[in-house]
């Protein structure tokens, strides 16, 4: 979503990023002229004019988890946003039972919050674990 | 849930995602929509909207309450043919 009004996003699908994502871009390019929507999401740039790097991960509830946002210079990593909803995914999945800690990706280790785990999470997971 | 539709404008629909919207706001479409910046919470739902867009040939209108049931990144940026 950015302020472009949808025409320009058309232009812009057609002519720049179809030749870098074979048929375009295959999700919804939205418009927020005048940055309504930025507003109600704290990341329109009232000096700018223009919304900030805003990412917000919205559950099947309706839920905002977790957001992130940027000044515009600096790009996102779009795997670390993949990443974190796998991780959100799969606390819903045993409905907090587990937790991710630091580092984590799909099929590392997770831990399971619970009375015997409290002052024992250094036997569990070690800090080389957060930089694999 | 995105159709194909007449060009409207971007605009809060004055409720949170998937939540009855205030009957003054339901009734008022045209009041005017208070512009201030809002704090966003995370554990919190996120104010619903609707809005224009392009997808893949047609124009359409999104509204963020259809993707219920789903995971959904939504994803501001400065503009269109800039560089990052």
């Amino acid at each position: 979503m950015s302020i472009d009004s949808m025409f320009v996003h058309k232009m812009w699908d057609d002519h720049e990023l179809a030749k870098m994502v074979d048929g375009g871009v295959p999700f919804p390019m939205l418009s927020d002229a005048g940055g309504k929507v930025g507003k109600l999401f704290g990341v329109y740039n009232e000096g700018a004019g223009v919304e900030n790097r805003g990412r917000f991960i919205i559950d099947p509830d309706g839920v905002i988890q977790g957001y992130e946002v940027l000044t515009p210079p600096v790009g996102r990593n779009v795997m670390e946003s993949l990443r974190q909803v796998q991780a959100f995914q799969l606390v819903r999945k045993t409905k907090g039972a587990e937790a991710t800690p630091s580092g984590w990706r799909p099929g590392k280790l997770t831990l399971k919050p619970g009375p015997e785990l409290v002052g024992n999470v250094w036997k569990a997971w070690k800090t080389d674990m957060a930089f694999e | 849930m995105a159709e194909e539709q007449p060009v409207g404008c971007a605009r809060p629909t004055g409720g949170p995602v998937g939540e009855a919207v205030p009957e003054t706001a339901a009734n008022e479409p045209s009041a005017p929509i208070k512009e201030e910046m809002q704090m966003i919470h995370v554990g919190e739902k996120a104010p619903d909207f609707v809005a224009p867009g392009y997808q893949q040939g047609k124009f359409i209108n999104v509204k963020l309450s259809d993707y219920l049931g789903k995971w959904v990144l939504l994803c501001f940026y400065p503009g269109d043919f800039t560089f990052v």
